[in-house]
């Protein structure tokens, strides 16, 4: 620790400390607009300026300069650093007025305004006006991908989206072409952006010249309606901030959560906004001779509740989808369950991930944090990169940090890291169990739903619990067992063991024909159910399960209702309400609840309130919320000496389209452009 | 200065040539493992020279791949230095120093010359012989004005012998590299002006 006077105030620091850290420390305010605390130090906008005694006699960039870089004085006293004196104001002014000389004074028509680094900034630290009446700087727009428009005239070159580009998403998309006066920012020859986390190159932009293009032109920041609440579009439940202008979502943000998604958040989580509007299910529907007829909430539970009542109960069975909360599921279960039946299934896509193994064996144990710690991947039949683009950067984060030995088996993606492939199939996974253990001590075993939804899946887990104790991912104080979830509402519908009960039947079964006569339809929309059964669907989009159903009762989406999601790595997280439901539909757990009254045995809740008190009695860890509950890993050994034997087949990959997995993403236009993108560039690659 | 964009039209392909191939193999070789991408301005610079002395996007592309480098930090290299030409350039392709040295001795004079009988700059003549540039300093002030052509420098230029020189590379007759008023590298234009005695030691040795 170093000790060192900012402003008169001391304060002891890491000497490898950058000044504007040490700054910060010390409470003093200092702008930056290329400095940002995920990306490497670039230094090049100079704004950070501030004066130092104990170093050279001139300004110094803060962000490029380390505690460690000045002197002590003769007698000893610490260096000292002034962020308020004359000159570094005097120089703030000057590098201001540099950076305005060729930004254009276009703030009324710029979406950034109102939320703009550079307005702020030259308000608190620049000159009252301008001197300067020569001709400004005017550069071409480039076109760099569906998610981001580009007015670049307004670019300042801080770098920071192509810092980003090259470390966090490691696609290396973006670059500064030219030099000096005709530098400019694009993509190689203006192509689209490859990365699934392309976006978050708006955020990180300091003035306007790389807007969220969906969004063009639609609202003031200060006209939004701000909801902090989580994304369910994959199961890591990133935090974000759901901007709302009246009853439309417009935008969703990434809000910071270092435990989950530091601050970065996926295309899919940030763009299928519009998925929230299209194709929705706004009232409820009834099969009439074999067409869908709009009805009233009364005649559709009327209806489904006399087909309830005039079923058996081993007739009757439920399915659960990818963004159901835990409200609904757990009042779908004591409905079923309350009807006598054990048909229970959360799992459509046939994973073998079972509540019975124990929590450990379908959580990601490890913690998305621990990736950090970790000395070791081995990842089985996943493609985190298409299946948790943020998770992947976390992954890519502790690969440059170097000593991370990463192995894969499954599909041989590019991860934007480079990994050992070790296979395709389970023989690989069992020749790793085989293989010399290495001193890997903190191992992650990342094992991806591509390798547990195949009827083998049971034995893969074996397998793959056997390679995580045999070679370092179980040890004292460290389980590296890691399962990564595709869907929002999996780890909680397992916690709540919405799973096939005693003689009941699985996902497969239900779906199957002539094998059941009624099946309630929670949102499961990524698996065909066969005809025959009378189908009840509570969903919130016209998707696969709508076009199926014989009655639709129109549910909310994750923006629209209070609910807890389980995330991958087992963390009970709150989603909150930023717009009420379309027209008719209502909550997802109210409809259960009405049609419980319509069959004459009401649920014994009639609030969320009361909801979360009978969910709290059953599963006391399900509402503490933004922890992880306690997972043994005593369990794993168990799963360990199950019987693993597995087929031949190769792994297949869980995710085929990153842009397409659910049914609000299906919906949205800007999610089938990227798509329709990404599916060129395959064929493109393939050529 | 301006905006240097990749030409308008590109050929279809590019492939180094065998010999410019086993250069860049032996020249990669001496880099050490994941520090190919050092390569990159050599690598460009050969790619130039072989392809008339411009560079076409394929080339960019094709060193990018021998060195597994993304394409885009290629182009930022070949778009950031001005010696990479991104467009056709003449067969004879003159960079004139238009800097202080030069100006002061006449350089203005020769880019008259060149806007007449060649046309703007990065214009190539229909004939493919010449195209030229106006570039910073090329290092050879003491022999004001100057230009380099292709690989060589030409001194000492006025506006006739330039055009003479000119002339003679336009019918293939050969030229004389260097000045072109016949003084040997950089001594001084007319007679000695300092140094015209000798002292101490030397003067010794000269009386001896």
């Amino acid at each position: 620790m170093t000790r060192i006077l900012v402003d008169g105030v001391e304060v002891d620091v890491p000497a490898e400390y950058t000044l504007l850290q040490a700054c910060e420390e010390a409470g003093a305010e200092v702008p930056r607009f290329c400095f940002h605390e995920r990306l490497s130090i670039a230094g090049n906008c100079r704004m950070c300026l501030v004066e130092v005694k104990g170093g050279p006699p001139k300004p110094q960039a803060s962000c490029a300069i380390a505690v460690k870089d000045l002197r002590p004085g003769p007698d000893g006293a610490p260096p000292e650093v002034f962020t308020k004196s004359p000159m570094v104001k005097k120089a703030r002014e000057g590098v201001m007025e540099f950076l305005l000389v060729n930004h254009p004074l276009d703030c009324p028509i710029c979406d950034q305004g109102g939320e703009c680094d550079l307005q702020d900034q030259a308000l608190a630290f620049g000159g009252d006006s301008s001197r300067y009446a020569e001709n400004k700087r005017a550069v071409e727009d480039k076109y760099i991908g569906p998610l981001v428009k580009t007015a670049m005239t307004r670019c300042i070159h801080c770098t920071r989206c192509v810092r980003f580009t090259a470390e966090i998403a490691g696609t290396s998309d973006m670059g500064a072409i030219g030099r000096g006066e005709d530098m400019e920012i694009t993509t190689y020859l203006q192509t689209a952006m490859t990365s699934e986390l392309q976006g978050n190159v708006t955020d990180l932009c300091p003035v306007g010249a790389l807007l969220p293009k969906p969004q063009n032109f639609r609202a003031r920041p200060w006209e939004y309606q701000k909801t902090e609440t989580i994304d369910v579009q994959d199961a890591l439940g990133s935090a974000i901030r759901v901007d709302a202008r009246g009853r439309e979502v417009i935008r969703i943000l990434p809000r910071l959560n270092e435990a989950v998604n530091e601050e970065w958040i996926s295309d899919k989580t940030r763009q299928v906004v519009d998925g929230l509007k299209a194709q929705r299910l706004d009232r409820p529907y009834i099969r009439e001779n074999g067409r869908l007829r709009p009805a009233s909430w009364q005649e559709a539970l009327g209806t489904v509740a006399a087909k309830t009542k005039a079923t058996k109960a081993e007739k009757i069975g439920a399915l659960v989808g990818d963004l159901a909360a835990l409200e609904e599921i757990f009042a779908l279960k004591l409905l079923v369950e309350g009807r006598g039946s054990a048909n229970l299934d959360a799992r459509q896509d046939g994973s073998k991930l079972d509540p019975r193994f124990g929590r450990a064996s379908y959580l990601f144990n490890a913690s998305i944090a621990g990736i950090d710690e970790a000395d070791s991947l081995l990842i089985v039949g996943s493609n985190p990169r298409k299946e948790a683009p943020v998770l992947n950067a976390r992954i890519r984060k502790r690969w440059l940090k170097g000593d991370f030995l990463i192995s894969a088996i499954g599909e041989q993606a590019d991860l934007t890291y480079d990994y050992d492939y070790l296979g395709a199939g389970p023989d690989a996974l069992a020749r790793f169990i085989e293989s010399a253990p290495t001193a890997s001590a903190k191992r992650i075993v990342l094992i991806g739903q591509g390798a547990l939804t195949r009827p083998d899946g049971r034995a893969i887990l074996a397998l793959a619990a056997q390679a995580a104790r045999k070679h370092g991912g179980l040890s004292e104080g460290w389980n590296g067992f890691s399962v990564l979830h595709t869907a929002a509402a999996r780890v909680g519908a397992l916690d709540l063991g919405f799973t096939p009960g005693q003689g009941g039947l699985d996902a497969a079964d239900i779906a199957k024909a002539g094998v059941l006569d009624l099946v309630f339809n929670l949102g499961a929309d990524e698996i065909a159910i066969e005809p025959g059964a009378f189908v009840v669907y509570i969903g919130t989009h016209g998707d696969k399960g709508a076009h199926r159903a014989d009655v639709i009762l129109p549910g909310a989406a994750y923006t629209e209702k209070f609910g807890l999601y389980v995330n991958t790595e087992g963390r009970v997280q709150e989603a909150l309400r930023a717009t009420f439901p379309p027209g008719d539909a209502r909550e997802d757990w109210a409809i259960l609840r009405a049609l419980s009254g319509a069959l004459g045995a009401p649920l014994p809740f009639d609030s969320q309130k009361q909801l979360r008190a009978k969910l709290g009695e059953a599963h006391p860890h399900l509402l503490r919320l933004d922890q992880i509950g306690s997972a043994s890993a005593a369990d794993l050994e168990a799963v360990a000496l199950q019987p693993a034997t597995a087929w031949k087949d190769d792994f297949a990959p869980a995710i085929t389209d990153f842009y397409l997995t659910n049914p609000i993403a299906r919906a949205s236009a800007t999610m089938a452009e990227c798509s329709a993108l990404a599916l060129d560039r395959l064929k493109q690659a393939a050529e | 200065m301006s905006v240097r964009r990749l030409a308008e039209e590109q050929p279809a392909s590019f492939e180094f040539t065998p010999e410019n191939k086993a250069w860049l193999e032996a020249q990669i070789a001496k880099y050490p493992d994941g520090r190919q991408a050092s390569m990159v301005v050599p690598a460009l610079w050969q790619a130039q020279k072989q392809n008339d002395y411009w560079l076409p996007q394929k080339a960019i592309e094709k060193v990018a791949d021998t060195l597994g480098m993304p394409y885009i930090r290629v182009l930022e290299i070949a778009t950031f230095y001005t010696m990479f030409n991104l467009e056709p350039v003449g067969k004879f392709y003159v960079q004139l120093c238009g800097t202080t040295p030069c100006m002061l001795r006449g350089s203005d004079e020769l880019i008259a010359v060149l806007e007449r009988r060649v046309g703007p700059q990065r214009h190539v003549t229909a004939d493919g012989l010449f195209s030229w540039l106006e570039v910073e300093c090329l290092g050879a002030c003491c022999n004001a004005p100057m230009v380099q052509i292709n690989d060589d420098y030409y001194e000492d230029l006025t506006a006739e012998n330039f055009e003479k020189l000119l002339d003679d590379l336009a019918a293939g007759r050969p030229v004389k590299i260097g000045s072109q008023t016949g003084r040997v590298s950089s001594e001084p234009a007319g007679a000695l002006t300092s140094l015209t005695s000798f002292y101490g030691d030397g003067a010794k040795a000269q009386a001896e």
